[in-house]
């Protein structure tokens, strides 16, 4: 497998399937103090704002993205300097989504990674990118 | 182009919120590990937080009168927009420290930019609030810029 210490553009970073199920969205909800009914009332979600299902923490789906990052440099001496993604489209509990990246560029002890959250149908809901520096 | 914000919105362009402390505990990095599905051990047992972990930890503890029927708890430093309909958001994060239980850990939350673009359905309304974290004696340990989108 690649590692960061001979990253080159076009590697692939190990990709994860994450299908959330009830309990993990409310563990999240919990822990964020966040009452969204989307996240945990179905008939709200449904009924009032027109959602096919439990609509899944946007801030989840990027924790995902860093769990990319990290399982990357995990035991190597790279470390995460920068993580940004948007959340463009929503996703829903009992979806299979899959988390992963790919090094776009490397030069000066920094690599850029462009990271993805994919839904079955292969859209990218949640795309973000990264920046590593490699001692 | 509409012209939606006007100089009354844009002058809460700088606005900042009251800042908060919070103790990091083992405990909550647990929690918050396990809610977010880690597998890194280090995380699973609070003696590190996962890179995210700052966005639950200065999550708004709020009590139930302040929520809207929804469930949503209104953030304070966002004047009233005139839309209203919350699109795609995104963060921005830069690390300068890790964050371990014990720490003890301030957020200065600052509203820095309110503009307008008209998307293909009709104008958007973009906001930033950028929050710094930092330890008690002052080191940085997170930069975060959040951008939404309103329509």
């Amino acid at each position: 497998m690649n590692t960061p210490a001979t990253a080159q553009v076009g590697d692939l970073l190990p990709a994860r399937d994450h299908k959330c199920d009830n309990i993990q969205l409310f563990f999240y909800n919990a822990v964020l103090w966040n009452a969204h009914r989307i996240h945990f009332d179905l008939p709200y979600a449904r009924e009032v704002e027109g959602y096919p299902g439990l609509v899944i923490a946007g801030p989840l789906m990027g924790d995902w993205l860093a769990q990319v990052v990290d399982q990357w440099i995990e035991g190597t001496r790279a470390s995460l300097v920068q993580i940004e993604y948007s959340n463009r489209q929503a996703a829903y509990v009992g979806e299979v989504l899959t988390a992963g990246g790919e090094v776009t560029a490397v030069a000066d002890g920094l690599i850029q990674v462009a990271l993805f959250v994919k839904n079955e149908a292969g859209d990218v809901i949640t795309p973000g990118s990264a920046t590593i520096r490699v001692e | 182009m509409s012209n939606l914000l006007g100089p009354e919105l844009l002058a809460n362009i700088g606005k900042q919120a009251e800042p908060k402390t919070e103790v990091v505990t083992r405990r909550d990095i647990r929690k918050y590990a396990i809610a977010t599905g880690q597998t890194l051990r280090r995380y699973l047992d609070g003696d590190e937080a996962p890179p995210l972990y700052h966005v639950a930890l200065f999550w708004d503890v709020v009590e139930r009168h302040e929520l809207t029927p929804d469930g949503v708890s209104v953030d304070k430093l966002l004047p009233k927009f005139p839309l209203e309909k919350a699109m795609a958001g995104g963060l921005q994060i830069t690390y300068h420290a890790k964050i371990r239980p014990g720490d003890v850990l301030t957020a200065h939350r600052t509203l820095t930019d309110i503009y307008e673009k008209s998307g293909r359905s009709g104008p958007l309304i973009f906001y930033e609030i950028v929050m710094e974290v930092q330890r008690e004696d002052g080191t940085p340990v997170i930069t975060e810029k959040t951008t939404r989108i309103l329509r």
